[in-house]
């Protein structure tokens, strides 16, 4: 579903992605770990098209589609959608307006639909009714992201670090609705969607299955491989080891 | 002071320039006006001008108000009012008939204060009295109409507005100017008091063309626990506007509170600020404005608290939007106490929109242009808060409508 060919990217200058690839299927779910810095982000936001990130090399592809020149809102309408890990506050404009935006109905009131989507992340009437992100706690950020994407309910779902800051109770109830944003809860040959996510944690991982992960470190994968095998590397050993117990090929347990 | 003294008073002024803004040339703009009759129904008033007064918040049904008040140019064509407990009618018959009217006169506004004020003295066309009884509480607002409909016409309007204790008031008021206009100078010398425990809330539409020159003189005097509201909107283009309303919280308790939107776009110049001066133990001030400007648009947003007395409150918060590298926007904030037990703050910020927030938005969806609107929608979505719900959605309503326009 998403192809990325031998990308390089930077940002005001630098160049923070280097000779990426990387393959993720329809009804697949990929899990990127990563240090701080490594580009992570940079990947998510260059995927989905933002101006700042220039592609030096390489291409991707979206559904057959290549979109490497591609505006940001074209790539939302072949079905991309991103939970971002630090989304900007927009004075005068309510979650309730953005996620009305996000379901394609630019001028509309928040309606009982609105309100029902918001129930399912526990946000409340008066919290729709908030400037976005102006004052949200780190917590609140994060389940604002994901009522947006339920809102929106993209084909591929990036989700950069939707579990940061997020508390026990609230991340299951996360862990479940991204389940639901990727069709995890279809039977393998049912599941149209696919997604990658971006975890320090990997806390989220108890709630949500996902298929391979991957480690980048200096803007390239560094290791690949089957999720749990990668998983226990990354947190017992960390990123590094990982990459030493993944070997040449940089494929873990395969 | 008698009517000899004012005109004394204001003959000395005749040539005193304004502490801000451009110096008008009062004489390119004349008083020999056409006069006009005066209309049984607003219904009445010639269809070409309705839009003019749609667009400043004028319903011509003239439903949905408790009172309708509408001067053309010079003369007052009509005024009614439709429920018990308010007086509407225009400056100089109000004048003819209370003598205590005089006490009112010039009192919160010194009128030598400029060349504007003492030309209104000296040349009033009219203007409107508005006045709640004690006690009574009219939530359905009067509306008030300021109409230009000729060339080079010179409106000199004084309005007095009185809320006797423990009443309410609502006004509506829209400043507009009829399309074919080239060029008018308008002067709206505005006193208004408020009474013990009363309130008055005061929503203005300006819907000039950029011939316009404006220079309104308005000053609120509030009594203990009175409050005032102000909401101003402007988002058509002007030649000229330079205003610094004042509010005197002199009772205790009293409340100001300040909302200008303003859209400025054009070859506008505008120099815009409150003021509030906090002279009531406990008394409060908040000053809000919102300014866009593009194209060549000049702005000048100031506000100004002053803080006399124990226990005082009050705050300004300024932001500026720039579209255009040939816009200007000069955010003035000021601050002054006299004592250590007040609150004064201020917060000021001008900037242009946020590529980031623009992206974030595209992330969901909107094309770059849509992304815009959206921002700057919200960047001029001020809360109005202290208006009967009615008169709030009004209000929402007529700056969609204006926004509209511009967008
Ligand atoms: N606009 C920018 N200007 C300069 N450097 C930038 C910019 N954006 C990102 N970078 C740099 O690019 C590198 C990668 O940043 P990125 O946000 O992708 O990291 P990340 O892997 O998401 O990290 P984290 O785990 O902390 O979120 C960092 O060194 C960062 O400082
Ligand atoms: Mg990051």
């Amino acid at each position: 579903m998403l192809e990325i060919k031998d990308l390089t990217v930077e940002v005001e200058g630098k160049e923070i992605i280097k000779d990426l690839n990387l393959n993720i299927e329809r009804g697949a779910v990929h899990v990127l770990f990563g240090p701080n810095g490594c580009g992570k982000t940079t990947l998510l936001m260059t995927i989905l098209g933002f101006p700042n990130y220039k592609v030096k090399k390489g291409s991707i592809t979206f559904k057959g589609v290549d979109i490497t020149d591609l505006p940001t809102n074209e790539r939302v309408k072949l079905g991309m959608g991103m939970s971002f890990q630090h989304p900007p506050e927009i004075r005068g404009v309510k979650l309730g307006d953005m996620v009305n935006i996000a379901r394609g109905r630019k001028e509309e009131k928040i309606d009982e639909n609105v309100i029902e989507l918001g129930k399912r992340v526990n946000i409340s009437l008066d919290f729709l009714n908030r400037d976005v992100n102006l004052g949200f706690s780190g917590g609140e950020v994060k389940r604002s992201e994901i009522l947006q994407m339920l809102a929106q309910s993209p084909e591929f779902v990036l989700l950069d670090e939707p579990d940061s800051g997020v508390d026990v109770e609230n991340i299951e109830l996360i862990g479940d609705i991204i389940n639901e944003l990727m069709d995890r809860n279809k039977m393998p040959s049912k599941r149209g969607r696919a997604g990658l996510i971006i975890t320090h944690l990997g806390f989220i991982l108890r709630y949500i299955n996902a298929d391979r992960a991957h480690v980048m470190l200096n803007g390239r994968i560094a290791c690949t491989g089957m999720l749990d095998e990668v998983t226990k590397h990354v947190m017992e050993e960390g990123f590094e080891r990982c990459v030493e117990l993944c070997g040449e090929k940089g494929v873990c347990g395969e | 002071m008698s009517k000899k003294e004012r005109i004394e008073q204001a003959e000395h002024a005749k040539t005193k320039k304004a502490a801000l803004g451009e110096d008008v040339e009062i004489e390119k703009y004349t008083t020999g006006t056409k006069n006009y009759d005066a209309l049984n129904s607003l219904d009445e008033f010639p269809e070409e001008y309705k839009q003019n007064l749609l667009d400043a918040g004028i319903e011509p049904s003239g439903k949905e108000r408790s009172g309708s008040f509408l001067q053309r140019d010079r003369s007052v064509v009509f005024s009614k009012v439709k429920y018990k407990g308010l007086e509407l009618m225009s400056t100089t018959d109000a004048m003819a008939k209370y003598d205590w009217l005089e006490d009112y006169l010039w009192k919160a506004i010194p009128v030598d204060m400029d060349k504007y004020t003492a030309e209104v003295e000296l040349a009033q066309s009219h203007g409107y009295f508005i006045k709640s009884e004690a006690g009574s509480k009219v939530t359905m607002p009067v509306q008030a109409c300021l109409f230009i409909t000729s060339d080079k016409v010179r409106q000199n309007v004084h309005n007095i507005i009185i809320a006797e204790e423990n009443s309410e008031l609502h006004i509506i008021t829209g400043c507009s100017v009829y399309h074919a206009v080239n060029s008018a100078l308008h002067l709206g010398i505005s006193e208004f008091y408020v009474k013990k425990g009363a309130k008055i809330t005061f929503t203005m539409i300006h819907n000039w063309g950029g011939g316009i020159e404006v220079r309104p003189r308005s000053a609120m005097v509030i009594e203990d626990d009175g409050v005032f509201i102000s909401n101003f909107i402007l988002m058509t283009p002007v030649k000229t506007l330079q205003m610094y309303p004042t509010a005197y919280c002199v009772g205790r308790n009293a409340r100001a509170t300040f909302q200008s939107i303003v859209y400025a776009h054009g070859d506008t110049k505008i120099d815009l600020g409150s003021r509030a001066q906090l002279q009531g133990e406990g008394s409060r001030a908040e000053i809000i404005s919102r300014v866009i400007a593009t194209d060549n648009a000049k702005v000048v947003a100031r506000g100004d608290v002053i803080g006399e007395a124990a226990n005082v409150k009050g705050h300004i918060e300024c932001r500026g939007l720039m579209l255009s590298d040939n816009a200007e926007v000069d955010s003035i904030p000021e601050l002054k106490a006299t004592l250590k037990e007040l609150d004064l703050s201020h917060e000021a910020a001008v900037g242009k929109i946020a590529e980031e927030e623009i992206q974030y938005l595209m992330a969901r969806g909107l094309s770059e242009e849509e992304a815009t609107s959206v921002i700057i929608r919200g960047f001029l979505n001020v809360n109005i808060t202290g208006l009967p719900d009615a008169l709030a959605k009004e209000t929402k309503k007529m700056f969609d409508m204006s926004l509209e326009k511009v967008m």
